[in-house]
């Protein structure tokens, strides 16, 4: 069992959670992800890690609270206890010293792109980093991002705050000359900035949230195309240059088991949403 | 017993296939003690007993059934456990047929003596009668040692370990422990409790068993080394699969065997959605390949609801590399072979879902380099399967996680590890290996082989370790 050592909701259903994991703490970096299951019955959720403390010997991981597991989740008080938290999982995120960066992350994503960041700014990196949200008050790691960031930039999705969209970054992409960039979001927020960012042929590293069973190179679940190749994201990624990725492919693989997800979150609300099972 | 009797097998019973087509509980019932008695009363007592040269770790065959016969069932179990650790597990997974049974004398004139199912009688008996957990033997120095995976190979070396004396550890990268046995070979064919008392046997015996540690990730070999360890087993099995590298393998509803199966088994999808892992399986199932995994898969879509299954094998019904007894049990539940057939092309709906497969007929050419005649495609003879779910079983190969982050390992181009036949030793000092990553994806009881013969070194070098010779 995995204690949850402090929990908090830091957008609407968007929750910062800090798991007791002292063997995994020191071996974490940016990019990497963990995989929880709440219980018994529960299933494998992947998570990318946002954080670690090391003195506590904790792993941080901020989730959106999108279907049954997580909503469930999103339920669960510092004290209490998952079943499963195993990581760190995924290859670490490519730091070095690259010169300037450009770091775009939208919802939930912008808590381990916080992560990355952090590791990017120790690397003396220019930072150009863009804040997205769905609107002002869905704004997860803004003023975090803010912090490290050499230039920074807000986008919501209905114009409530800063940019409107992210159509915007294109001009950036005009102005100035980037050496790396960096993108973590939903995968329509990956295309759309790769689409961008192609035209200069600037390395654009994505995190693919694929589906995933085991996360650990067993089941294939993940698999992807990247450069014509069959890539695992769990063993292989989860970042990849987005230039080569069949983001089309990923969209369509990811949508399988939407009827059934659907049904899951319909019991469940319908329950009265709890199912805390022993 | 007259000669007529002694020839003829004792039957065991099946659950009824009407039934059993319907759900999970295993298929094959297990003898009663008076069928267990008739069986081991016509076993010979061979003198230069054959069925021991049959199989992979010399169990004592004749003194395990003698004790049988003469109702001593604890002392026939504990006969088998001083060569096999998992007994009700082999009595029930082991390809006896070409192993000691093939070579019991009787075979000759009649039927073999059914050797796994006595195996299996006499290793239930002692779980249901309660298992006696033995006192550690601590002989000579003791080390303390990391076993990565927890299959049939792993489980060997820690029981076989901690029996010696030794601090034993247990890295396993999945939630629960067990490989294969618990993730893979499904519930009605393998109880997964079965497996789960044969691995709380080994917590009792005070292997501590750490799930959820993925090595490699969370500690590399060296970094074990650092905290520690003084030798370490690698068991982590064949876990990567195999794809066609056809067109539309991509598609939803095409599975490697690994994923459906973890579904199934590991996360009992099909207990969805009590459970919380899904699995769709539509009408028409193809399984493409023609082993053990293949056939595992296979009915387990019959038993989730499929209406029409079939088995895609690109070479003829007696190339199969399957059991016999499961390729049957298969054929009697009604799974459809297609022999000599070989898929070339997925084509998919508008949603991204699979909806058909162009195959191919094959003829047998020459042989091969494994021996096997070769199928080669009759040119033209294209055709449509009408499929909406397709489960790729064409084989595996070893995780390469730990063989990428370990520094002076010798590994082979096809990603299993090097390590000696005898003494399971890599070229890594310290460190052990066997099991399907040395082997390739092979049997319980050869990973189970390799596994005695790694804990016999491994205890030597700790002994030669610890008192400097
Ligand atoms: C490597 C990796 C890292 C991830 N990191 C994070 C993270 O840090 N924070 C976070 O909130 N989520 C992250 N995800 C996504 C997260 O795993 C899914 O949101 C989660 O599985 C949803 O589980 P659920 O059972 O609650 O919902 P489900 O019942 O599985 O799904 C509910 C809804 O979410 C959609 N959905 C499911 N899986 C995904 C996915 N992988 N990507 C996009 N939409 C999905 C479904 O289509 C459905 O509409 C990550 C995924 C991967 C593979
Ligand atoms: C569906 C199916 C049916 C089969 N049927 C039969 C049968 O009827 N009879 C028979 O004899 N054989 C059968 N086999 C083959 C048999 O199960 C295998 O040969 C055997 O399990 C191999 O044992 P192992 O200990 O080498 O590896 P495995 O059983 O594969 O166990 C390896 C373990 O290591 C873990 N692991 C991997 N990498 C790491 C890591 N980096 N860190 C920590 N842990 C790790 C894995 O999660 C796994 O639990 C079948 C196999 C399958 C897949
Ligand atoms: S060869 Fe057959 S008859 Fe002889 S001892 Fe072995 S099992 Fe018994
Ligand atoms: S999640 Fe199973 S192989 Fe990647």
């Amino acid at each position: 069992m995995f204690k949850i050592v402090s929990k908090e909701e830091i957008a609407p259903n968007i929750h910062l959670i800090e798991i007791a994991a002292p063997d995994m703490a020191p071996k974490s970096h940016p990019g990497q992800f963990v995989i929880i299951r709440i219980d018994d019955k529960g299933e494998r959720v992947p998570l990318t890690i946002a954080g670690v403390d090391l003195q506590k010997g904790t792993v941080s991981t901020a989730f959106h609270a999108v279907g049954k597991t997580t909503k469930e989740f999103a339920k669960y008080k510092a004290g209490e206890s998952i079943m499963d938290f195993s990581g760190p999982l995924g290859n670490p995120a490519e730091v070095e010293n690259f010169g300037k960066v450009l770091l775009v992350g939208a919802g939930v994503w912008c808590a381990p792109l916080h992560y990355t960041a952090t590791a990017l700014k120790k690397n003396n990196n220019k930072l150009v980093v863009v804040c997205a949200g769905r609107t002002k008050n869905d704004m997860v790691y803004e003023n975090q991002l803010k912090a490290v960031a050499d230039e920074f930039h807000v986008a919501t999705d209905d114009g409530s705050k800063g940019n409107q969209g992210l159509d915007f970054i294109a001009d950036i992409l005009k102005a100035q000359k980037f050496d790396h960039a960096i993108v973590m979001g939903p995968v329509s927020t990956l295309k759309k900035v790769v689409e961008m960012t192609k035209p200069y042929n600037l390395k654009t590293m994505v995190t693919l949230a694929s589906l995933m069973v085991d996360g650990t190179g067993m089941c294939g679940a993940c698999r992807v195309t990247v450069g014509g190749e069959m890539k695992f994201a769990c063993m292989d990624g989860p970042e990849f240059n987005g230039l080569d990725v069949d983001f089309d492919e990923l969209i369509s693989r990811q949508r399988v088991y939407l009827p059934e997800e659907r049904m899951a979150s319909m019991i469940y609300e319908k329950l009265g949403g709890s199912v805390k099972r022993g | 017993m007259d000669r007529e009797q002694r020839k003829q097998e004792t039957p065991m019973a099946k659950q009824d296939v009407v039934d059993r087509i319907h759900n999970f509980y295993e298929v094959a019932l297990g003898y009663t003690e008076e069928q267990a008695q008739r069986e081991a009363t016509r076993c010979l007592q061979c003198p230069n007993p054959r069925c021991v040269q049959g199989c992979p770790v010399n169990i004592d065959i004749p003194a395990f059934i003698k004790e049988i016969k003469e109702g001593n069932y604890r002392a026939s179990a504990a006969k088998l456990k001083e060569f096999n650790s998992l007994p009700a597990v082999c009595g029930r997974v082991c390809p006896q047929e070409n192993q000691c049974q093939e070579q019991c004398v009787l075979g000759k004139m009649g039927d073999p003596i059914s050797i796994g199912r006595l195996e299996r009688f006499a290793a239930d008996w002692e779980r249901n009668a309660g298992v006696e957990i033995p006192e550690k033997q601590v002989e000579g120095a003791t080390g303390k040692v990391a076993i990565v995976g927890s299959g049939p190979a792993g489980l060997t070396v820690a029981a076989d370990l901690i029996k010696q004396g030794h601090e034993v550890v247990m890295f396993e990268s999945l939630h629960y422990a067990g490989g294969v046995l618990m993730y893979g070979i499904p519930q009605f064919r393998l109880p997964k409790e079965i497996v789960q008392a044969e691995i709380d046997y080994i917590k009792k015996l005070g292997v501590d068993v750490k799930t959820n540690y993925t090595i490699g990730r969370i500690f590399t070999i060296d970094e074990l080394f650092a905290d520690g360890y003084d030798a370490i087993f690698i068991g982590s099995g064949a876990g990567l699969p195999n794809f066609m590298g056809i067109e539309g393998e991509n598609l939803g509803g095409v599975y490697s065997a690994n994923e459906y199966l973890i579904r199934i088994n590991l996360m009992k999808g099909y207990l969805f959605p009590e459970y919380d892992t899904p699995i769709r399986i539509g009408k028409n199932v193809a399984v493409i390949g023609g082993g053990n995994v293949a056939m595992d898969a296979a009915r387990c879509s019959l038993r989730l609801g499929a209406e029409k299954v079939y088995i895609v094998y690109r070479r003829a019904r007696e190339q199969l590399p399957a059991r016999e007894e499961e390729a049957e049990n298969a054929e009697e539940e009604g799974i459809i072979f297609n022999l000599l057939t070989n898929p070339v092309k997925f084509t998919g709906d508008e949603s991204g879902w699979v909806n058909g497969m162009e195959c191919i007929k094959m003829e047998l050419g020459e042989p091969d380099a494994s021996g096997r005649r070769r199928p080669v495609a009759i040119e033209g003879s294209n055709f449509m399967m009408d499929v909406d779910t397709v489960v790729i079983a064409i084989g595996q190969t070893p995780n390469p996680l730990i063989q990428r982050t370990t520094d002076g390992l010798e590994t082979t181009k096809w990603g299993t590890i090097v390590a000696d036949d005898e003494t399971a030793a890599t070229s890594k000092e310290g460190v052990y290996a066997g099991g399907d990553v040395v082997s390739g994806a092979a049997t319980v009881i050869s990973a189970m082989g390799a596994g005695r013969k790694a804990a016999k070194s491994i205890h030597e070098y700790i002994q030669k370790k610890k008192t400097g010779q």
